[in-house]
């Protein structure tokens, strides 16, 4: 019965490694320019744990194999004792971990600790239950203040603007969907109107918390033209299922007319 | 008496006002002094349901406006000078969540008249009534469950939005009386059935806020009231 349960241990353990290594499930079209970094560390987690996953699992089954159909009693002590144990897992765990962490310094440092270029598309985004809003600066490259109070969202001003007393938020530009010019880098404002929520897209390769009361972003450049979901991913209330966005990545001239569209309205 | 004259009697008493004195008519128009402010398109992109109902995005309707600079969604009704009518009528109104919209979009009915809020959307709707002297409340409804049933015992207008969909919004009227109206595309209203007698008439804009107006009626006879709000630039 210990020798069939050790068969049993392996053959569940391969066959559960089988698709991963064929690649059964391909991860969705990567649409950014720090994608593949992030693919990379994917891949690398996936191969270090994978091996540890199936040589835990063969060296269980080797111990089970061993000790099968056993008479005299359970085995008291660990070989080599407790201490050698304790030892040689914080080793590894600490050797895989720390490994993991240099190799994929550079995929994080390329989105959170270098700034975006002076360059890019600022767009502000606003979460709040249950919708995802964004804003433009306008002509005149500059957001209007928020004011909290004057949020009015049966009226379409979802960020509290004052166009009376305030000449800069007149320009703004609020939507309900991102639409970004492709190879054009975007920063990203972010704020929470409520709860937490968070910002997920699967083909940016980019998901990040909005936390009420901080000022987050993210910067990031598509390089492929289409229509993407932006999902909240952060468990916000009754709705969140149905929390979404689209994404348009548009051509230069297509951006520019789309922009232009919005702004008379 | 058999109970059929009884009713009968108790019928003609009732109407005794109205036949010996006649019943009256406000008729009146709604509009707007100036310009108002530009109603924006809903985005409703992230309910493709809802969006693809539209050929192209519909506006929002806090100011919707006719020709001639009248005003619609306008609640008109008797505030002083009617007895306090206690019996709520029978029939149910009806309050529709239709391509994210909410239709009407400002609702008047009776206190403690039955509410009907239908979805006829295939998304799910969260109607949250921001009820402040009644009781506040809010429902969930998935697409195709059946009308939910509500009333409100008190007088209030109460403003109704959707937790799921943020540019959903609309009105509820709650009245004490039975005489009230709100106004058409042509701005137009008409209160019929009103005994002799001296009235204040109220009218209620979302935006622009209330008017009011005295009005005397000494027979059958229409009077012809008209209110003119100033419209907001902003």
């Amino acid at each position: 019965m210990g020798k069939l349960f050790a068969v049993v241990v392996v053959v569940i353990a391969i066959a559960s490694a089988v698709p991963i290594v064929m690649h059964t499930w391909a991860p969705p079209v990567d649409i950014s320019t720090h994608g593949h970094a992030i693919d990379e560390q994917l891949k690398d987690t996936m191969v270090e744990a994978g091996i540890s996953f199936l040589g835990a699992q063969l060296i269980l089954a080797f111990f089970v194999w061993q000790v099968a159909g056993r008479k005299d009693g359970p085995i008291k002590t660990f070989p080599g004792g407790a201490r050698v144990m304790v030892i040689a897992a914080i080793l590894l765990v600490g050797t895989e971990i720390l490994a993991l962490g240099v190799l994929g310094q550079k995929a994080w440092a390329d989105v959170y600790f270098t700034p975006a270029k002076p360059n890019a598309l600022q767009v502000q985004a606003q979460a709040g239950q249950f919708a995802f809003y964004f804003r433009y600066p306008g002509v005149d490259g500059k957001f209007g203040a928020l004011h909290p109070d004057k949020i009015d969202e049966g009226n379409s001003n979802f960020f509290g603007l004052d166009p009376e007393h305030d000449m800069d938020s007149r320009d703004d530009v609020v939507t309900g969907e991102l639409a970004i010019p492709v190879n054009r880098e975007v920063h990203l404002l972010m704020h929470a109107k409520d709860v937490g929520h968070s910002f997920y897209v699967r083909e940016l390769r980019i998901q990040q918390d909005f936390v009420p009361g901080l000022d987050l972003s993210v910067h990031f450049t598509a390089t492929q033209t289409g229509r993407y979901e932006i999902v909240c991913t952060q468990l916000c209330g009754l709705g969140h299922y149905n929390m979404r966005a689209y994404l348009s990545v548009l051509s230069p001239d297509d951006f520019d007319k789309w922009m232009k569209e919005k702004a008379a309205q | 008496m058999s109970i059929k004259q009884t009713s009968m009697v108790a019928a003609l008493l009732m109407v005794c006002p109205a036949l010996m004195f006649g019943a009256g008519t406000v008729k009146g128009k709604v509009t707007f002094t100036g310009t108002p402010v530009k109603q924006k398109p809903i985005d409703m992109s992230k309910e493709p349901s809802c969006a693809k109902q539209y050929p192209t995005p519909p506006t929002t309707q806090t100011i919707v406006t006719g020709e001639g600079d009248t005003l619609e969604n306008v609640v008109v009704y008797i505030s002083a000078g009617a007895p306090d009518e206690t019996t709520a009528p029978t029939q149910a109104v009806t309050f529709e969540q239709k391509g994210c919209r909410y239709m009407p979009h400002v609702l008047a009915m009776r206190v403690n008249q039955e509410l009907k809020v239908v979805n006829s959307d295939q998304t799910s709707h969260n109607i949250h009534p921001l009820a402040k002297v009644n009781r506040e409340w809010n429902k969930s409804q998935p697409p195709g469950t059946p009308p939910l049933s509500e009333k409100f015992d008190k007088e209030e207008f109460i403003s109704v939005k959707c937790n799921v969909h943020p540019w959903m919004r609309g009105y509820f009227a709650v009245l004490k009386t039975s005489h009230y109206d709100v106004s058409k595309d042509n701005g137009s209203f008409t209160l019929p059935n009103l005994p002799p007698g001296k009235y204040t008439l109220t009218a209620w804009h979302e935006d622009y806020g209330t008017q009011t107006a005295d009005v005397t009626i000494a027979g059958s006879e229409t009077k012809n009231v008209n209110f003119a709000f100033k419209a907001k630039a902003f």
